[in-house]
């Protein structure tokens, strides 16, 4: 059964956050030719090419200092579910290799892709949604994590 | 120059969309993950919705028909229509990656400032996994179709 829980449910500052997210992926396309895919965006910084490094840098240092611009007009401390540390490096190493090899991300395949109607990132975004899914169902049921 | 103001304003923006639909809080992405547990928080169809309520109409009618960008570069986008093994394998992957914490790379960027240890343990795993990703391509000769 699926029940919503209503007290944690927040769809105006989801809906609100999210058009963000669609007004920079138009701005980065538009003007820049670029998918605003972080995986790839970030990617790129590993894998230098010549003439393709500056605009990813800067993606990311702005990317990086919202977190500041946020935090001066809220008081919500960001705060990671307690997990050991371990288990958080096993889950950067698969992200980064993952999204590496399946060419992008829950930005790149789930926005980006899914707007264009890429049957790649449709198909990609349904797999690893599901995955996700299975991985935090069976951690909930089994494990009572 | 331009292209760099738009790097940063869509850099801006995208960490400001991350904070402001709490996808940076993993509580909040396992919530939506959690989809069995009887509270179900169906906040993150809400971001990709609101994303692509905004992001879908304006490729079709005005980026689709372009030939390139509107500072002049050619448009960088993949035109592979096959679902082949890497992107499958991939997929599944970062899936499983992803649901073992809540946390995916646009989340990991945009909250790193708040100097969390297991995040910076998070994004240099990512590093890593990133790079031996790139050398397994090199090896396996893969042709690469950036998303």
């Amino acid at each position: 059964m699926i029940t919503i829980n209503f007290e944690v449910f927040t769809p105006g500052s989801a809906m609100l956050g999210g058009a963000l997210l669609g007004v920079s992926s138009i701005l980065l396309m538009l003007f820049n030719g670029k998918v605003a895919g972080i995986s790839g965006i970030f990617g790129g910084l590993i894998s230098r090419r010549k003439g393709d490094v500056t605009w990813r840098l800067l993606f990311v240092v702005a990317l990086l200092s919202s977190y500041f611009l946020v935090s001066l007009f809220s008081e919500q401390q960001l705060e990671m579910p307690s997990s050991p540390h371990w288990l958080y490096v096993i889950a950067g190493l698969l992200v980064g290799f993952g999204t590496r090899i399946g060419n992008g991300c829950t930005s790149g395949h789930g926005i980006c892709g899914i707007g264009r109607l890429s049957k790649r990132s449709i198909s990609a975004t349904v797999i690893f949604m599901l995955v996700a899914i299975t991985v935090v169902s069976i951690r909930h049921f089994f494990v009572g994590a | 120059m331009k292209r760099s103001v738009i790097a940063l304003i869509s850099g801006l923006f995208f960490g400001l969309g991350m904070n402001i639909s709490g996808m940076v809080y993993p509580e909040k992405v396992l919530g939506f993950l959690n989809l069995f547990s009887g509270a179900w928080d169906p906040s993150l169809i809400f971001v990709i919705g609101g994303a692509l309520l905004v992001f879908a109409p304006f490729y079709h009618l005005v980026i689709k028909k372009r030939s390139q960008s509107l500072c002049g570069d050619a448009m960088c986008l993949p035109h592979s229509k096959q679902i082949d093994k890497p992107l499958v394998y991939g997929a599944v992957i970062f899936g499983l990656g992803w649901g073992l914490i809540g946390i995916c790379p646009g989340p990991a960027l945009a909250g790193l400032m708040s100097f969390e240890s297991e995040l910076f343990f998070f994004v240099a795993a990512m590093f890593a996994g990133n790079y031996l990703a790139s050398l397994w391509q090199k090896r396996a000769n893969v042709e690469v179709n950036r998303i």
